[in-house]
């Protein structure tokens, strides 16, 4: 890459920093969201979660208390504890799926932009296709079929997401492929594979960017909505399942509120960091929603 | 008594990086049936300028001082209900760009007659009727008025807003560059009609542009705009005979001339200024060919130079003796 | 023109719900875990039931044979048996229908009437304490999962303060006197899940309406109805929200499809016997004739309510043209 080129990248990486430096939402989701990480890397490992240790049955469903500041479940366990192991399930449920969603997407909609035509209506149909299919009963009926390992899920939340972003992405590639630039680039002999790779992707990667970061905050809905409902992975302790598990248990009626709130405060947590990043992005990066 | 005298006017815009001085003591007179072009490169604070007159600025512009006589009576101090009497039908505008300046849901027709409506209370028949004749007016064809805005090319679009702007019959119309985006023939032909039927119906006429070509067969008087201030300001004779102002003359020269040989029009060095931290004493000064120290220190006042033509500079005119 | 637009919307939804007709039906054969061989060794199905899917299915048929028996089936309205309510899954799908429609019309209309009312004030108060509380209502609600939600409001409402029920859509075993005693019980059943399911939806269209208006706001027709002399309300009403309610249009259509996922939550959570908890009952119970003609139905559905929106947003938008 010459210097002007690394230069100028440069100066967008500093120009974003400094603006993202500035946006109250994105700090304070970075803030959240860093937080997140980091104890799901480290909180199993001060504090490991034995799905397998049960307490005694006169520990069953108690309150938070000095030994356990979370309170215990319906099986004794220690809700704290399960609380980081799951942390780190559905983070990563989320990311992978997520990641296999941007994939799909970013490379369907590049193609369909760019290559036009016959692969362009061909690439839009099974992407409109997939954008009509109501998307819960889809994902409800694919984990039926495919059964509920925590591979499976995250295999079925990426394939179900896609679309939306194929389509943005779409619609970026189509509006820069009519730049002057690429004529040029194209006049001086590069292939249709450079032209992408080199030219369109670099100018896609800020909206899939921005794109990436609110399908990760669906993703993770998703998987906490799926386990839930039962078809997560039993054998992993996801938000998801400890929500799944205190609503069989009847702990919303019981008033066990350690138990069903802390997860999904946590969810919402999490969810909410993505959002307000996006947000930030967003603003960041479509001049028109800033302030003046 | 004058139809529009405008008195030091100052308009700023508070932005989170500062104070933008958009408008910093401009001063303009336009008498009944007249025509002042307002000229300017971009940002120089023209619109800012007509925006002010019926307090259309957006949230962040106010206007700081001065005055603003509409027929005597100053307007720049009204409150929301009093202004909104005098917008449209005493001062009335044709704003750039019609894409965009007409909603896009909404019949011409419609959108002019709403006006009328508000203004003159007709009812919506009587004031359809008055449509199909300002179409006339403008030379589109009456049956068009339940046409929407997508259906109209530029140059119709064009005439479809001076329609707009007489629906009231207002005594002073400001056009913003009415015909920038318009191709030449179009745009000869729209200006052609805007001075007939300020003619005809003895409106007072402010057109706003960047284009110094457009001007010399259609306004009586010209300003020239510079950083949010007037730097000269005349008849169009003396403007373009007799300028006294290096940015004047600087703007005039960069035209080829097709009669004269053939040379490369030089261009103005230098960047336009920054309207929150302006250049000290004489805004022009820091591209100006023909600066000296005290243009720096002391901002130039206004001088007069002839019967209604007055500048700004401390070396009027140096650039004749060139 | 119109019309040939139509007739082509009606033609794309056609093909698509062939499409996920073929999709549907190749889904439940082909994939892996075959789910028409785990069918017959079923031990719920009945022998009936299992005589009856081979001659359904026409085991034993090369598979194109068994798709277009399947076709024939479907427009007989034939979806097969349900395993679990051993009765043909088409009444099933019927008896619980109505349920569901209610909870979601009403969470519909209650989301769009007061979700589009957060979104015009929020745009039109920007930066202001109203706009914040409102985007973060929106943030929020966005960001839990309705299931959560619903848990959240029967723990305050149900258990804590007891003002309504837990679950069901009627009190079981009691009488009702009259039929205004019934429609309370109905309601005070009706109350948490409809809430819980506008909650969600309210956020997300006020979010919408929001960023649509401020768009709006920000377009040249804006000015120039300002400069017309019109208030702040009329210019809203009148050129504002027409044209951001196109893109709200739209949403809602979208939102048919995703208020699924949320009926399904809302109505498992609060044992509510509508389509959503059948599905959810379907999938428990690996009953698959039922899964399959309910997830087809409900796509259908989908498909049409988009249809719906489209026309209807072509007739809206005058820039929609054949």
């Amino acid at each position: 890459m010459s210097t002007i080129k690394k230069e100028m990248r440069k100066r967008k990486i500093d120009s974003f920093i400094k603006s993202y430096k500035t946006n109250k939402m994105g700090l304070i989701g970075g803030a959240i969201l860093a937080f997140f990480i980091i104890t799901s890397i480290f909180g199993p490992l001060i504090f490991p979660f034995n799905p397998m240790e049960f307490g005694q049955a006169s520990n069953v469903l108690q309150p938070p208390s000095a030994s356990h500041i979370l309170g215990t479940d319906d099986l004794g366990r220690d809700v704290f504890r399960n609380l980081l192991a799951g942390g780190r399930v559905s983070l990563m449920v989320g990311i992978l799926a997520t990641i296999i969603s941007m994939l799909l997407g970013t490379t369907i909609g590049l193609m369909s932009g760019f290559l036009g035509k016959k692969t362009d209506m061909i690439l839009m149909r099974i992407t409109d296709f997939f954008l009509v299919l109501p998307w819960l009963p889809l994902v409800l009926v694919l984990a039926a079929i495919l059964g509920t390992s925590i591979w499976n899920i995250i295999l079925v939340i990426g394939l179900t997401s896609w679309a939306g972003t194929a389509r943005v992405v779409r619609s970026q590639t189509l509006s820069l492929k009519e730049r002057p630039f690429i004529e040029r680039v194209r006049a001086i002999g590069a292939d249709d594979k450079t032209i992408i790779i080199r030219h369109i992707l670099p100018n896609v990667f800020p909206l899939v960017f921005a794109n990436t970061i609110l399908v990760s905050a669906v993703a993770i809905l998703s998987e906490t909505t799926l386990s839930f409902l039962g078809l997560g992975d039993t054998t992993r302790a996801s938000w998801g399942m400890m929500l799944h598990y205190a609503f069989q248990s009847g702990a919303a009626s019981s008033g066990a509120y350690w138990y069903f709130l802390p997860p999904g405060i946590c969810v919402v947590l999490v969810v909410l960091s993505f959002t307000f990043l996006g947000y930030a992005f967003d603003e960041i990066l479509n001049p028109k929603l800033r302030r003046r | 008594m004058e139809l529009l005298k405008i008195n030091n006017l100052k308009t700023y815009f508070n932005i989170t990086a500062g104070t933008v001085r958009a408008v910093d003591d401009v001063s303009l007179t336009l008498n009944y049936g007249e025509s002042l072009g307002l000229v300017g490169e971009s940002g120089c604070g023209k619109t800012t300028t007509a925006l002010s007159i019926t307090q259309l600025l957006p949230a962040e512009g106010k206007i700081v001082s001065g005055e603003i006589l509409l027929e005597g009576k100053n307007i720049a101090n009204l409150n929301d209900t009093d202004i909104k009497k005098v917008r449209w039908k005493e001062v009335s505008m044709i704003f750039q760009g019609a894409m965009n300046a007409l909603n896009p849901v909404m019949k011409i027709g419609d959108q002019i007659a709403e006006a009328i409506i508000l203004h003159d209370k007709l009812s919506y028949k009587d004031a359809i009727k008055r449509v199909e004749e300002l179409f006339q007016l403008v030379e589109l064809e009456p049956k068009r008025i339940s046409n929407y805005p997508h259906e109209f090319s530029g140059g119709m679009k064009q005439r479809a807003m001076i329609a707009m702007a007489l629906a009231c019959n207002p005594k002073l119309v400001i056009g913003d560059e009415p015909t920038t985006a318009l191709d030449v023939m179009v745009q000869a032909q729209i200006l052609n009609l805007l001075d007939k039927l300020r003619k005809d119906l003895n409106m007072g006429l402010i057109l706003i542009t960047h284009d110094l070509s457009i001007l010399g067969e259609t306004c009586d008087k010209i300003a020239i705009m510079y950083a949010g201030k007037i730097v000269e300001t005349g008849y169009v004779e003396d403007i373009y005979n007799n300028n006294m102002h290096p940015y004047t003359y600087k703007l005039l020269s960069s035209f080829p001339n097709i009669h004269k040989e053939r040379v490369m029009p030089d261009a103005i060095k230098g960047i336009p200024p920054d309207l929150i931290n302006p250049p000290a004493a004489c805004r022009f000064h820091p591209r100006c060919p023909y600066a000296e120290d005290i243009c720096s220190k002391e901002e130039p006042k206004m001088e007069q130079a002839n019967e209604g033509h007055y500048y700004a500079c401390h070396f009027g005119g140096v650039f004749n003796e060139k | 023109m119109k019309k040939q637009y139509v007739l082509k919307k009606v033609l794309q939804s056609l093909v698509t719900i062939f499409f996920v007709i073929v999709f549907n039906y190749f889904l439940f054969r082909i994939m892996p875990g075959n789910p028409l061989s785990m069918i017959m060794r079923n031990p719920r199905a009945s022998a009936e039931a299992i005589e009856r899917t081979k001659e359904l299915f026409g085991l034993g048929q090369p598979w194109y044979m068994q798709f277009f028996i399947y076709l024939g089936n479907l427009f007989e309205g034939d979806l097969g048996l349900s395993f679990i309510h051993k009765r043909p899954v088409i009444e099933v799908v019927w008896s619980r229908i109505m349920p569901t429609i209610i909870m979601v019309g009403l969470a519909q209309i209650l989301s769009i009437v007061v979700g589009i009312l957060m979104g015009v004030i929020s745009a039109w108060k920007r930066g202001t304490k109203v706009d914040v509380i409102a985007l973060s209502f929106s943030l929020i609600t966005y960001s839990v999962p309705t299931f959560w939600l619903g848990i959240i409001l029967i723990a305050i409402f149900s258990i804590g303060l007891r003002l309504f029920p837990t679950s069901g859509m009627l009190t079981p075993g009691r009488t009702f006197y009259n039929t205004l005693s019934m429609i309370r019980d109905y309601a005070s059943h009706l109350f948490l899940p409809v809430l819980t399911l506008s909650l969600v939806l309210i956020g997300e269209y006020a979010l919408t309406m929001r960023n649509t208006l401020l768009d709006v706001l920000t377009e040249d027709y804006m000015t120039t109805a300002k400069a017309k002399g019109f208030d702040d309300n009329y210019i809203i009403k009148k050129h504002a929200i027409p044209n951001a309610m196109l893109p709200m249009i739209t949403l809602i259509a979208i939102n048919m499809g995703l208020i699924i996922g949320g009926t399904i939550q809302v109505e498992t959570i609060f044992s509510w016997p509508g389509l959503g908890r059948l599905m959810y009952e379907a999938l428990n119970g690996r009953d698959y004739p039922l899964l399959q003609g309910i997830f087809l139905l409900i796509t259908i559905s989908v498909i049409l309510a988009n249809l719906i929106a489209d026309i209807t947003y072509s007739y809206l938008d005058p820039r929609v043209k054949s």
